[in-house]
């Protein structure tokens, strides 16, 4: 199969759902010929023109209200949000006015729109262009959160995006947009809340979310070595969540460890780990734990920004304790 | 004499509805002070003509976003009493099937894209809806309804500038009754409001909000030149409100005088003065309209026994309309 870029994918992807439907628009700053400073979207002016590749000025809550506004009349806006951080700009338009119109109407207006944006430190970006936000996001009730692991994913994900008749926010880790994976020619879809079981074991379960699927699969190459065999699952949509996956995986292998790159506390890793408590309870042979981001605002310094995130390394001494029944406690 | 008669229904329909409003607003104000409706509303009492004006220069197909205090909007732009009534009491047959409550009415059918609870929250809703309307190649027009207090919101700014960098059809009315909730405008808004538009290119006009011809004749004109892609516009609206920011806000003296409102109520009165012109130019008789008041006030009477008779929603409801496509959120 042919290998292209996950940046590939995710133009492939647009240009293909905007061939298939006029609706369809992109919405952002420096999306036309600056085709995102990551230079994702390039090209996709030449085909669509400036009437449905619209770079707006720099006012993300403006033009994330516009987009609600197009969707709510019957568009199909993606608006792009040039880095993840700057969702807190645009909280009220997504969480108070999108996730809500479709409920606050008894189902009478939808809002289907895309929010495109990324996540991902260790990119030497400092605290503002380097926070992973899913989770936030993920809390509120109305929006479906997609967390493409791959440039195959990252087609799949976002063709389903645009088609969903919700508000759909998709993060992209940015420090794979430059990474290859097979990905069909033929158009494919792929459906939200079913995960991946990306590699098969027995002896515990990783849950890894967006590019630490990647840190899951290493972490389990480390352990296939030492006679440990992980397996390693891929939920793709936070919301919804395959949740009968991830406990099948839980009973399977009585082991679990889930790792976000979102800050540890409060996150995607507690909501998943808690629900595997609460269900999976009396298959664990261990307490199911969670590998986040640092709590703390992510570091400039290389040296210091490393440690913030997991590593395949770290994951895979923590599976380590958990098979070898050792009592973890969080330091 | 054709262009006549079609004038007298168009007066006779504009007092209608201001009556229409001022009685809804009366048997809602009772409702709370009898402990029948669930929560807290907002007046629109002394304001109607700014509704009435600009909604009958619309069509079904041109749209409306409104506000916190939008049940002015939303009678003038075609809704039901029962439906509205119904939604006030939080009851199925409610317009929003009792999700939404007095904030959040919507009306697609009449093009009311719906109230909304954050000040200001729905200026991009509304600019968005005129931009799909550009991009259609529709000449659709959309009035963005907020008051004075929404001034002060960042988000105008931001999409006052797109609007008319990208000329789109949508018409900014800010009704400027003099009170930012509990505080007089000129507390909250340095120099001059209509300014504000003026600074982005956007022609701006100041009307008496209270003289319901005004505003309308200024609207159809407005609303025609929008069409053919002269847009967007700004109207300041003077207007007062009788009541207090909502109706839990009886003892307001120490924000503005009783004197001041007794002023207001006697000598500026939408309705009253409507009704004068109406009588004097010879278009009905003081007994059509008493008898046409009477028949409103006989169909809000029969509305809110309605509503109180009304079926809540059933509990299993609670979860529904999250999203489009899962029928249960929390199943």
């Amino acid at each position: 199969m042919r290998e292209i870029t996950l940046s590939q994918a995710v133009n492939e992807a647009l240009a293909e759902e905007m061939r298939r439907d006029e609706t369809v628009f992109i919405i952002g700053e420096d999306v036309a010929e600056a085709g995102t400073p990551f230079k994702v979207l390039a090209g996709l002016v030449e085909e669509f023109g400036t009437e449905r590749v619209i770079d707006t000025p720099i006012a993300e809550p403006g033009f994330m209200g516009l987009a609600v506004g197009a969707a709510m009349t019957g568009a199909r806006p993606v608006v792009d949000l040039m880095f993840g951080d700057f969702l807190f700009l645009i909280m009220d338009q997504l969480c108070n006015q999108a996730a809500k119109t479709h409920y606050m109407s008894g189902g009478k207006l939808t809002v289907p729109l895309v929010l495109r944006t990324n996540l991902g430190a260790t990119r030497r970006s400092a605290a503002q262009h380097s926070q992973s936000l899913h989770a936030l996001v993920a809390h509120i009730p109305g929006l479906k959160v997609a967390m493409p692991s791959s440039a195959y994913e990252a087609k799949g994900l976002m063709k389903t995006a645009i088609r969903d008749n919700n508000p759909v926010v998709i993060f992209e880790d940015k420090l794979m947009y430059q990474e290859k994976a097979p990905v069909p020619e033929e158009e494919f879809l792929i459906p939200f809340g079913e995960a991946n079981v990306k590699r098969e074991g027995t002896d515990i379960t990783l849950i890894g979310t967006s590019s630490m699927v990647q840190v899951c699969e290493k972490a389990a190459e480390i352990l296939a070595k030492e006679g440990i065999s992980a397996e390693v699952v891929d939920p793709r949509t936070i919301v919804p969540l395959d949740e009968a996956t991830l406990l099948a995986s839980a009973r399977k292998t009585s082991r679990v460890i889930v790792v976000d790159e979102g800050h540890q506390s409060y996150g995607v890793t507690a909501e998943i780990a808690s629900r595997i408590n609460e269900k999976a309870f009396y298959h664990l042979d261990a307490p199911v734990l969670r590998m986040g981001a640092l709590d703390v605002p992510v570091p400039f310094s290389p040296a210091l920004e490393d440690i913030t995130v997991p590593t395949p390394e770290g994951v895979a001494e923590k599976a380590r304790m958990l098979v070898a029944g050792e009592m973890i406690h969080a330091a | 004499m054709a262009k006549a008669k079609t004038n007298t229904e168009d007066y006779m329909r504009m007092y209608r509805q201001m009556v229409r409003i001022r009685t809804f607003e009366d048997n809602a104000n009772q409702l709370y002070l009898s402990a029948k409706m669930p929560g807290l509303t907002h007046m629109y009492s002394g304001e109607e003509a700014v509704a009435v004006g600009i909604c009958e220069a619309l069509t079904d197909d041109d749209r409306i976003t409104s506000t916190h205090r939008g049940h002015g909007h939303c009678v003038a732009k075609g809704a039901n009493f029962k439906e509205m009534f119904c939604e006030l009491l939080g009851k199925e047959e409610g317009y929003c099937r009792g999700k939404g409550g007095s904030m959040h009415i919507a009306d697609q059918s009449h093009g009311n894209l719906g109230a909304n609870a954050i000040v200001g929250g729905s200026m991009g809703i509304a600019t968005g809806a005129a931009l799909r309307a550009k991009l259609q190649k529709k000449d659709d027009v959309t009035v963005c309804f907020f008051g004075d207090g929404a001034t002060a919101q960042g988000l105008l700014y931001e999409v006052m500038n797109m609007a008319a960098l990208w000329k789109l059809p949508v018409i900014y009315a800010c009704e400027n009754n003099g009170y930012s909730e509990y505080t007089k405008t000129e507390e909250i808004a340095a120099g001059s409001i209509t300014a504000r538009a003026e600074a982005f290119g956007i022609e701006a006009h100041q009307v008496d909000g209270q003289d319901v011809l005004a505003v309308n004749a200024l609207t159809q004109k407005l609303v025609a030149r929008a069409r053919k892609g002269e847009g967007p516009f700004f109207i300041e609206l003077m207007t007062y409100r009788y009541h207090g920011h909502h109706v839990g806000d009886i003892n307001r003296e120490y924000y503005r005088t009783k004197d001041e409102e007794k002023d207001w109520k006697d000598n500026r009165d939408p309705i009253i003065r409507f009704r004068a012109w109406l009588v004097d130019q010879g278009i009905a008789s003081e007994e059509e309209i008493e008898a046409m008041n009477a028949e409103i006030k006989e169909d809000a009477s029969a509305a809110v026994e309605y509503a109180l008779a009304a079926k809540y929603p059933d509990v299993s409801e609670v979860d529904m309309h999250v999203y489009t496509d899962i029928t249960h959120a929390c199943a």
